[in-house]
């Protein structure tokens, strides 16, 4: 870079001291933005030390036991995480059941179905529902969802299926169910649009090579795309996973704070997440704010772990394309 | 010759016309689902529409909460609550994510640029209830809850979103820009700063504003940050403001149906900022990506 | 892309093994106006052409005559385009495959089609050829099946103990035989070939055309080619398709169809002879 036919830099003088600036620039910018970075990886830092700090009071007290224990004592300090981590996988895990399959549904419509002028408008709408905050989901959840699944959905449910167990209990207006169907309101839109980019991403020549066999659309479907695309479509699931995993406020409007073990859909409950939003102004004393810190933690680590699953599927996924064994 | 009719026939066989009838079932099930998904998006957003546009007025926008068991009054102070939070946050988030992208597109070698690009999304995947209880304990404890703690939480969150899409901006400006200029003999920082950055700033406003549609309605980091607040207007974010997203959170979850009744127009202001918001963004976006490429 | 230069009569006569006459043959395909177009303008126009059984039929012409959209309106592909419009019949032994009560599917059934990027599925070998009996229910005897299919294309020797094996991991010209193999396996009437060759080696391209005197035996083939001396090794009859222009674009139509030595000695048309004279093209 040492040749510049530049009249105004013609002067020694001033070459050099353009330069200088300049080089001094560059470093400074760099620098800077390299900073900004690396406060980036430092926050994710901070936040996990940060968290298990407060919460080494309870973890320090309660060791791993309290990862098995059941039951929130507030009055003798008696805590364990058990019925929220249950609370927490029951109900991701059922609105990941539901959501799975009518995500991917949705991403094939899009994909495949929808006609063209109404593809865009279509996936925007379903974008759209991701947009709600939840803090609304969670009012209409209490206020239009609760009693109509305490009301209507509930008592039909225990009417036909009461013999199976999660149907049993009495219907009411909050519980793990309203839970389950507001996660997956939540998980669906992220999911399907994930999906949908896949299944749009499968080379036009393989759809060709499996209808021109004479298959039906259906087939093609299920012979070169959905294969085609099964990683990505599981770190989706997996990121869906991790938001239903994390999500406190709308949980926590509709579920009842309830407490224990039940298999019943129809019972209140509580997840890790929403536990902390419940809890957040009560703790009175300081093992007890350790303790739904020390949950904190354990939500942190299910997270993290889900979340770097997922990213290291995606990651993989991108640079692998091979068939067969 | 009926032998090759039959060989040849073009009729759907019965093993065909089965496999036609699956085919149409599928295909009528993922209709379904979309259906389904616009079908509750309808429905959300009506009853909010519905019970929250009745209790809307002058009023509303301009009066605090009244005492319990009065009538009338109206939540001016978690509108300018939130306004306080959100400006701040934006303040925060933006140059700092600028920044990173700016890094991780321009100066950084391939892996570190990967590793950055991974902070990022674990970042984004974290709990936001995670988020504040950190802030809380960085910033809270032992100091009491503040408006710009609120926006902290809120700046950590929009931290990634608004990093991701700067970067993805400053990957569309033709590297035939950033040449020229190098060519020229300006230096990587005027050419960076003069050139590749004003040219992206379409996509960072879109990007932005998006961010900031996010950060509007979240409650989760605002409850252990800037929840117990006086019931006046404050502008001072060194004081904790009541926000629109947690007041929706304590009037839910009342047992006065007046209380449901403000919750559901808060709402229905909420989401109307935030669907105005995304969708014009997202135009804004599309229109700038076609002027880039096009 | 070597179309230019005359092709020795030598060349063709080693092409013919017995002497053919077309007419006495069934037409296992015959189109009547044939025009298809995308949105308004026509791609090909008015063809019609009858295709023989058991012949290798080519279809040649300079780029943009249209030539794939009529081979891909043989077995109905081109209704997966959205814009595109078929006027015109195609009779396939006698029966309109565009007419009512006519499935696409079947039609797909029984004309099969090798496209020109090879397109192997992301499964192993066999589940390649497999997947399409399993599908249409031909599921009795599937390694034999497989193995025949395999055998058919001449692939068999090079792959019968790497079955289980990912068909990207075989080389260009081998994804091609498995992609012929995969159409051939579900036993159709008809196979339809659109450049089958044109991103292989030459080596490999010399299988792809031996395959071909091989497979005419049991199948009718139309093949696609921008080669001209590809069709004259192959091909029984070769039809010659040109661009006609219009003020509103161009449009690809029928010129020429003979058997394949006439075309390239005595074509009856001018622009049949211009193109095989290598004068333009």
């Amino acid at each position: 870079m040492s040749a510049r036919v530049n009249a105004v830099t013609s002067t020694p003088a001033l070459r050099a001291r353009r330069r200088l600036g300049d080089r001094f620039g560059d470093v400074f910018l760099h620098g800077l933005t390299g900073a900004a970075a690396a406060a980036a990886g430092a926050l994710l830092v901070a936040i996990a030390w940060k968290i298990f700090d407060i919460a080494h009071p309870a973890i320090s007290k309660y060791g791993f036991a309290f990862v098995t224990r059941q039951g929130w004592d507030a009055i003798h300090s008696r805590f364990g995480a058990l019925d929220l981590i249950w609370g927490t996988l029951l109900t991701s895990f059922l609105a990941l059941l539901i959501a799975t399959p009518v995500s991917i549904a949705i991403g094939l419509y899009l994909s495949e179905l929808a006609p063209r002028g109404a593809r865009t408008v279509i996936a925007s709408l379903v974008e759209l529902l991701a947009a709600i905050p939840s803090v609304v989901l969670g009012l209409w959840g209490i206020l239009v969802l609760g009693p109509f699944v305490g009301q209507d959905l509930g008592p039909w449910l225990h009417r036909h299926l009461g013999f199976i167990p999660l149907f049993d209990g009495t219907p009411q207006n909050a519980g793990i169910l309203v839970a389950v169907l507001v996660l997956t309101i939540m998980i669906v839109p992220i999911t399907s649009s994930i999906c949908r980019e896949l299944f749009l991403g499968v080379p036009t020549e393989l759809e060709e090579g499996a209808l021109a066999l004479g298959a039906t659309r259906w087939e093609m479907v299920r012979g070169v795309i959905l294969p085609y695309t099964r990683t990505g479509v599981g770190a989706a699931v997996i990121l869906g996973f991790g938001r239903a995993v994390g999500e406190a406020i709308a949980v926590t409007q509709v579920i009842g704070a309830g407490y224990g073990i039940h298999w019943s859909l129809f019972a209140t409950g509580d997840t890790l997440a929403s536990k902390l939003a419940e809890q957040y102004q009560s703790a009175a004393t300081k093992i007890q704010t350790a303790s739904l810190v020390y949950l904190a933690a354990i939500l942190l680590v299910i997270s993290l772990l889900v979340n770097l699953l997922a990213q290291v599927i995606v990651r993989r996924f991108s640079h692998q394309r091979t068939g067969g064994s | 010759m009926a032998v090759d009719a039959a060989r040849f026939s073009l009729t759907p066989s019965p093993r065909t016309r089965r496999r036609k009838l699956i085919n149409v079932l599928m295909q009528a099930l993922a209709t379904l689902a979309a259906l389904a998904a616009v079908a509750v998006l309808a429905l959300v957003i009506g009853s909010v529409a519905q019970r929250g546009a009745s209790a809307l007025s002058w009023d509303f926008f301009t009066k605090t909460a009244v005492t319990f068991g009065q009538s009338g009054g109206g939540v001016a102070n978690a509108l300018v609550g939130s306004l306080v939070i959100v400006a701040l946050a934006t303040a925060m988030a933006v140059p700092v994510g600028i920044l990173i992208a700016l890094y991780v597109s321009e100066f950084a070698p391939p892996r570190i640029a990967d590793l950055s690009r991974l902070v990022l999304d674990v970042l984004n995947g974290l709990p936001s209830i995670i988020i504040g209880i950190f802030v809380f304990g960085l910033l809270v404890i032992g100091s009491g809850q503040a408006a710009w703690k609120g926006s902290f939480a809120l700046a950590i969150i929009m931290l990634p979103l608004i990093a991701r899409a700067t970067q993805e901006v400053l990957a569309l400006v033709p590297s035939s820009l950033r040449e020229g200029a190098l060519a020229l003999g300006a230096s990587r920082w005027r050419t960076v700063l003069g050139v590749v950055l004003p040219t992206s700033l379409g996509g960072i406003l879109t990007g932005t504003v998006l961010a900031i549609a996010r950060a509007a309605g979240e409650t989760a980091p605002l409850l252990f940050t800037t929840s117990i607040a006086a019931n006046a207007v404050t502008w001072d974010p060194r004081q904790p403001v009541l926000s629109i997203p947690y007041d929706i959170f304590i009037l839910s979850e009342s047992a006065d149906p007046a209380d449901h009744a403000r919750a559901w127009a808060l709402g229905f202001v909420l989401i109307s900022f935030v669907l105005v918001t995304s969708l014009t963004a997202r135009l804004l976006l599309v229109r700038y990506r076609k002027k880039l490429e096009g | 892309m070597d179309t230019m230069g005359a092709v020795a009569p030598i060349e063709i006569a080693q092409a013919r093994e017995a002497p053919l006459s077309a007419s006495d043959r069934e037409a296992v395909f015959e189109t009547r106006g044939l025009t298809v177009s995308y949105g308004k303008a026509p791609a090909v126009s008015n063809v019609d052409l009858p295709i023989y059984r058991n012949l290798v039929t080519a279809i040649i012409g300079p780029s943009g005559c249209g030539k794939s959209t009529f081979l891909r309106s043989l077995n109905r592909m081109n209704d997966l385009i959205p814009s595109a419009k078929v006027d015109g019949e195609v009779l396939y032994h006698g029966q309109n495959i565009y007419g009512d009560g006519v499935d696409p599917v079947e039609v797909r059934r029984r004309i099969g089609m090798v496209f020109q990027k090879p397109n192997p599925f992301p499964k192993s070998i066999y589940d390649n050829v497999a997947w399409g009996l399993r599908v249409l229910g031909m599921k009795d005897d599937l390694d034999g099946r497989v193995e025949r299919a395999l055998t058919q294309a001449a692939l068999w020797d090079e792959v019968k103990n790497r079955l289980k094996k990912g068909a990207f991991g075989l080389s260009g010209g081998q994804q091609q035989r498995l992609c012929l193999a995969r159409a051939i396996a579900v036993e159709p009437d008809v196979v339809l070939l659109d450049e089958p060759a044109s991103a292989l080696d030459p080596i490999a391209t010399t299988k792809i055309e031996d395959l071909m005197h091989e497979l005419k035996n049991e199948y009718t083939l139309v093949i696609v080619t921008h080669n001209m001396q590809q069709a004259a090794r192959v091909a029984d009859m070769t039809a010659f398709f040109t661009l006609e222009r219009t003020e509103s674009g161009g449009h690809g139509v029928l010129v020429e169809y003979d058997e394949t030595p006439k075309i390239f000695t005595q074509p009856d048309d001018k622009r049949t002879e211009g193109y095989v004279t290598g004068r333009f093209g």
